[in-house]
């Protein structure tokens, strides 16, 4: 009985106060977490020194966007795995990790039309009004098309065809200079109070530039990022200081994101995003709260259920009960093992699995009462005869376990570990503390068994 | 919730009953499987899930009307609440998410990501497998311990009826229509495991009063054992399904799906320990009996 309180108290000392001790998964505190494959081409095949590099600038745009703890880790030869805690928007995210982030300045050669954007039926009265502007907008893009296909056939070597963000296409030349040249790249705002990003070019850079917007008097030169025009000014003077800007489109939160990007560096290899899983942190805490009410619930139920069946008998294993959720929280803190949502669902489950053992216990004492044995010689057989049962029956459940966990990510790798050290737990509680407290009974109020 | 000493339910003289009804079962469950199929999630298909919080409350109608024409396939809206939505693409592509998600925040202002996934068809591929894997393995697992505990006979019998429980939780995913995921065949294992339990404790009895078996008969051997363990097989799955069931009206979408899971699960397995695996072994014993 020593034992018994010995380890219950040092595992609630453990467990206690939970707030802060057990690590939470990704799924529970927010964040997000994204799993890239870096792709070769066969311009730029992959190379140990490419991930190398890969993963250098991933870890320095992470770090440069403000990411407390984020965990990047090579996962085989071409996967990266990285976890961020508490990034609020998960797109952005996405963004920040899998864009390549390649800046060009090159010239305009020609450009089609612009393509203004397609109608849309509620601004119209008529379907027939909004059908004929369809129509109209459908034959200027298909105009716009045949320029681009055009300008594909005649385009000369080093020339890139690409679309801008204004609907146009572009024939553009060779690139002048690209963001390798880069010094510094900071967000400010312009004249009218949109968000720019601000370059200072290094002092080849500087001079690249210097003369590519000297040949360009009068003339536009593109700003391209990873092969998207993002806006392709008209030179009004040669630049001497080596400065520039890029306005485009983009909201302040964008302009800042491509600045990191711009400052951390092109992705020396192109990424895919094979898989990302984000939550965003009230999500995350109300996945908490439900969860903890569930369980208290369901906890108060079974605890319920076992005392008006059993009565006294009933108590104990509720008391084991409370040591067997006890010991999973502290096996929780002490084997740093981290919580997810299916893994709150598997510590539920164990409430209700953990009684169990009691369930055949005490029915096994009730049967050999039956059978004619005294008191105490129908315990120890209920404890002797259900014992190869209980082992048997977790044994599986176990089995089950670990296949989850060797075959599961994350979160349900989170469900493998607390149904496996529940199963554990309830197995100790079941046979020894249940045990202890039924002999601490026995001896105090025989007859009340 | 039986407490009584002395039941004597004639369990075996159904069993014929029993059987045709669950091999009805599990074919049906098997055909539902196979010709209206399972409503895989993301986890398997790929492409993109993203739960929004809108600034107002909006129809699913209303959502469905602006996203629609931004995203190729049907893309499947459902409401959590007056104001909490959740978008499934069919396609991975960043192109579409970025369209989807201006044109909400065009109609309805600030949109809130609350959660997003994106699963690219490579990952889908590499957990189905893992899936079917994991599957086989758990089942292989428990069916070489069972043959380590037990006659082969048990064994055979015990994991017959946990075929029979992951058929019908298939069957009835199937035509509920609920979404396939990850956690679902997490939840399969775990009930695999689980209903083991209860099997075990039958045919643990079985055995203890296998001596009895030229006296008695087959089926009073099977029908004792089952009377005699009948009040601890419902009440451990009683205990069990009670926090489950805290789960499923009080845990929130994900971890409620997961309990919906092992409501089903349990249910199945609590009747297939009862009855199949013992009537699978009497049928047997009576077919070749063996010492």
């Amino acid at each position: 009985m020593g034992l018994v309180l010995l380890v219950a108290l040092v595992a609630a000392a453990v467990a206690f106060p939970l707030d802060g001790r057990i690590r939470l998964g990704l799924d529970l505190k927010g964040g997000a977490q994204i799993l890239l494959r870096a792709k070769g081409t066969p311009d730029n095949p992959l190379t140990e020194d490419g991930i190398q590099r890969l993963l250098a600038v991933l870890r320095n745009r992470i770090d440069q966007y403000g990411v407390v703890e984020p965990q990047i880790q090579r996962q085989g030869g071409d996967r990266i795995l990285v976890l961020l805690p508490g990034v609020e928007d998960p797109d952005a995210a996405l963004d920040l990790i899998g864009k390549t982030a390649l800046l060009e300045f090159r010239s305009v050669l020609g450009a089609s039309p612009e393509l203004p954007p397609g109608p849309e039926r509620r601004n119209y009265d008529s379907d027939e009004a909004y059908n004929a502007a369809k129509a109209r907008w459908e034959a200027i893009k298909a105009q716009a098309d045949q320029v681009a296909e055009e300008m594909r056939k005649s385009a000369p070597e080093g020339s890139l065809v690409a679309k801008g963000e204004d609907g146009r296409w572009y024939l553009l030349g060779r690139p002048y200079l690209t963001g390798k040249e880069l010094k510094d790249a900071r967000t400010s705002f312009d004249q009218f109070g949109r968000p720019v990003v601000s370059l200072k070019f290094n002092d080849a850079g500087a001079k690249l530039f210097d003369e590519a917007t000297a040949q360009n008097v009068g003339r536009q030169i593109a700003i391209v990022l990873d092969g998207v025009v993002v806006s392709a000014p008209v030179v009004q003077e040669r630049i001497r200081g080596g400065e520039a800007q890029i306005s485009g489109r983009f909201t302040e939160a964008e302009a800042k994101r491509l600045a990191i990007m711009l400052r951390a560096g092109a992705l020396p290899v192109g990424v895919e995003i094979l898989e990302s899983r984000s939550v965003g942190p009230t999500l995350g805490a109300d996945s908490i709260s439900r969860g903890i009410r569930a369980g208290l619930i369901g906890a108060g139920l079974v605890s319920l259920f076992m005392l008006v069946f059993y009565g006294l008998m009933g108590l104990a294993a509720d008391v084991a009960l409370a040591v067997a959720v006890t010991l999973v929280m502290a096996a929780m803190v002490l084997l740093k093992s981290t919580l997810t949502l299916p893994g709150i669902g598997g510590i539920i489950l164990t409430i209700g699995m953990a009684v169990d053992g009691n369930i055949l216990i005490y029915e096994r004492i009730k049967e050999e009462r039956r059978g004619g044995k005294t008191l105490l010689a129908a315990l120890d057989a209920g404890f002797r005869k259900a014992l190869t049962v209980i082992l048997d029956s977790n044994v599986t459940t176990l089995i089950a376990a670990a296949v989850l966990f060797y075959f599961g990510t994350g979160p349900i790798r989170g469900f493998a570990v607390t149904l496996s050290i529940g199963v554990v737990a309830s197995v100790f509680c079941n046979v020894v503390v249940t045990r202890a407290i039924l002999q601490i009974l026995m001896g105090r109020r025989r007859a009340a068994l | 919730m039986f407490n009584k000493s002395s039941l004597n339910i004639p369990f075996m003289r159904y069993r014929r009953v029993a059987l045709a009804i669950s091999a009805v079962a599990v074919v049906l469950s098997l055909l539902l499987v196979l010709t209206r199929g399972l409503n895989l999630g993301v986890d398997y298909t790929g492409g993109v899930l993203v739960h929004l919080e809108l600034p107002r409350e909006a129809q699913v109608g209303d959502i469905r009307s602006v996203v629609s024409p931004r995203v190729s396939g049907e893309p499947i809206i459902q409401a959590y609440g007056p104001r909490d939505f959740m978008l499934r693409l069919k396609s991975p592509s960043e192109a579409e998410r970025k369209a989807v998600l201006s044109v909400l925040r065009e109609r309805f202002g600030d949109v809130k990501v609350l959660k997003l996934e994106t699963v690219g068809p490579v990952v889908g591929a590499e957990l189905k497998s893992e899936a079917m894997v994991a599957l086989a393995l758990a089942l292989l697992g428990i069916l070489l311990y069972m043959a380590f505990r037990f006659q082969f006979r048990f064994g055979v019998a015990a994991v017959l009826s946990l075929v029979h429980d992951a058929a019908i939780m298939l069957g009835v995913y199937s035509l509920t229509g609920r979404e396939v995921s990850v956690s679902f065949i997490a939840a399969v294992l775990t009930v695999v495991g689980y209903s083991l339990n209860d099997s075990i404790v039958v045919l643990d009895r079985i055995r203890e009063n296998w001596r009895d078996v030229p006296k008695k008969g087959i089926s009073q051997v099977v029908d004792d054992s089952i009377n005699q363990t009948l009040s601890r097989t419902i009440n451990t799955s009683l205990t069990t399904l009670l926090p489950v069931l805290a789960m499923f009206f009080l845990g929130g979408d994900v971890i409620s799906n997961f309990a919906f899971a092992f409501l089903v699960g349990i249910g199945v397995g609590t009747y297939s320990s009862i009855y199949i695996a013992g009537a699978i072994l009497a049928e047997w014993f009576l077919k070749s009996p063996v010492r």
